[in-house]
């Protein structure tokens, strides 16, 4: 099975749910027409990154009859769409959030498990932590969705390969940092080794999607990528520029990569669980 | 001869920490320039060139980023300036080919500076710092631009500036360089010879030197400060790298004590949302 996938590396405009709605669709067009199937954009991306105070402002519930939401669901009709969000819930709760839409309907709401709140960044400080991490059932398969630091801790994307997710999409506003002399930005060298590493270590497809431009002197860096179940990079994005990334993905690869190292299939959760209880506490006789 | 990046003898030499993708940080830091100034609904920008590397760099930067004829080069020579300063921000404007403006502030400065016979140097140099900020800030008016900082990191954290003068400016692209990497950077842009090798200077007395006011040479400074700052190293373990304790002990008393420059005034909270505390958004929240 093949997979024509989009990565929309977008700049969205601070706080301006409209201009950043029309982007989303502008993409959605520019895609249609390189005949895109799965179109990701970035974190926070109807939104931008660093909304503070704006949260109440720019949060929506994603139902149909929401004027920001309604047009993405319909979107979703000509391809399947991953966008960013801030989720405000029935009892007035914010999260980051990514919403997987496909054929007009929401397929799967992911909330962001871990807020970094520590040196520039502050989430914690505006947002609610996501409680769970499920993969769930796409046309392309089963799929798992994190936002950013959910896959700098290596649980979620364990737990979502051991949900049946072959597929990893990966969202961020990654800021640019740690210039020195090397070909990359240090922060950039980081997250790249880290995708290569679950493709490698799942056998898993990694689609990443990082948005570009500046807030408050805050650049971020794009550079959006496809890993492929060998670890290799199928596509390797352009740095810095607001650009629609595509890259055709045969699914069928995981197959034949499983065939050759199957670590999915010799990997242990019950070990895991029993040593995790162990380590815990709960279980100290083991 | 020695090269001024390089530290002096006796000092542990960390210089290729400091070194940079120049690439890299051209791209970064002239889509900075052109991003800040467009998001406001602008597209020209107003600096005070000096004839000293870091204005320099700044207007070759805010010049790739805008596009010359947006970058308005304002000279404001006081009588002391040194004339070979004034010659190389003559020669930096016309290798970009820049508008520019001379407007010397001897006429404005001297009165005022005249009213207290016993005025310091720095209380002279503060008031012509802050002049010239008054000065780019009006003409920012009929210009319709927004006024560039030129302040590197290494100043900025030792505070060797003057509060609402140098540092009174709308946006600051060079202020994570050190003055080491602004000679990288510098380099690579091809800025003329002369202004990349002269000692740096304040140029706000004759004869004034950076480096001989701080009392140390950057290329020493900016090691303590990398493994301070951007490495977090504490005091005691950049002596044990090798530096000498009252130097890094005294730099860091400097960082310490020059901190206010770098943050707004405090104001007193009351209410219960107060603009500084409580009322957060970015500076780059703009309608």
């Amino acid at each position: 099975m093949r997979l024509n996938v989009g990565l929309a590396q977008i700049y969205p405009k601070l706080g301006d749910l409209r201009v950043n709605l029309e982007k989303h669709l502008a993409y959605v067009e520019q895609a249609a027409q390189q005949q895109v199937d799965l179109l990701v954009f970035p974190e926070l991306s109807l939104t931008g990154y660093q909304v503070q105070d704006l949260v109440p402002e720019v949060a929506i519930r994603p139902r149909g009859d929401d004027p920001v939401f309604a047009p993405l669901l319909h979107a979703s009709k000509r391809m399947d769409i991953v966008f960013g969000f801030v989720h405000q819930d029935e009892r007035e709760r914010y999260y980051i959030a990514d919403a997987y839409l496909s054929g007009g309907a929401v397929v799967h709401i992911h909330h962001k498990l871990y807020l970094p709140t520590y040196g520039m960044f502050d989430e914690g400080r505006f947002f609610d932590q996501g409680e769970s991490v499920r993969a769930f059932d796409t046309r392309f398969g089963r799929v798992g969705l994190l936002i950013c630091e959910d896959f700098w801790h290596v649980s979620p994307p364990y737990l979502l390969w051991l949900d049946g997710a072959d597929i990893l999409i990966f969202n961020s506003a990654s800021p640019s940092r740690g210039l020195d002399a090397g070909d990359r930005l240090s922060g950039t060298r980081w997250v790249e080794l880290v995708n290569q590493a679950y493709g490698s270590l799942f056998t898993n497809y990694i689609f990443h999607c990082n948005r570009v431009g500046y807030e408050d002197g805050k650049n971020f860096w794009g550079g959006s990528s496809v890993v492929d179940p060998n670890g290799e990079l199928l596509l390797h994005g352009t740095y810095f520029d607001e650009k629609l990334l595509t890259c055709a993905v045969d699914l069928n690869q995981l197959h034949r990569t499983r065939s050759r190292l199957p670590l999915l299939r010799d990997e242990r959760p019950d070990l895991v669980l029993r040593e995790l209880t162990r380590i815990q506490g709960k279980d100290s006789q083991r | 001869m020695m090269r001024p990046d390089e530290p002096s003898a006796g000092q542990p030499n960390l210089a290729h920490r400091l070194e940079i993708n120049t690439d890299i940080a051209r791209k970064m830091l002239t889509g900075f320039i052109k991003d800040e100034i467009e998001k406001i609904g602008m597209k020209r920008a107003i600096i005070g060139l000096s004839g000293g590397i870091d204005s320099a760099l700044s207007a070759y930067l805010a010049a790739e980023a805008l596009g010359a004829e947006n970058l308005l080069a304002v000279r404001m020579p006081y009588r002391t300036s040194s004339p070979d300063s004034l010659l190389d921000a003559d020669r930096i404007i016309e290798s970009l080919g820049l508008p520019s403006l001379t407007v010397p502030i001897t006429d404005m400065a001297d009165p005022l500076i005249n009213q207290f016979p016993a005025m310091s140097s720095v209380r002279k140099g503060n008031i012509m710092a802050r002049l010239r900020m008054t000065i780019l800030y009006d003409q920012s008016v009929p210009w319709g631009g927004l006024v560039m900082g030129t302040s590197n990191k290494t100043e900025i954290l030792l505070g060797y500036s003057t509060i609402y003068g140098d540092s009174g400016v709308a946006l600051q692209p060079i202020g994570d360089l050190y003055k080491t990497q602004v000679r990288q950077l510098s380099a690579a842009l091809d800025i003329p010879e002369s202004v990349r090798q002269k000692p740096p200077s304040a140029d706000l007395w004759e004869g004034q030197t950076d480096e001989g006011e701080l009392g140390y040479t950057y290329a020493d400074v900016d090691q303590v400060l990398y493994l301070l700052v951007d490495e977090r190293y504490t005091v005691e373990e950049v002596i044990d790298e090798g530096f000498a304790g009252d130097f890094v002990r005294g730099v860091w008393r400097r960082v310490k004590a020059n901190h206010y420059k770098r943050t707004m005034p405090n104001i007193a909270k009351l209410s219960r949302r107060t603009i500084g505390h409580d009322f957060l958004f970015l500076r780059d929240w703009v309608g």
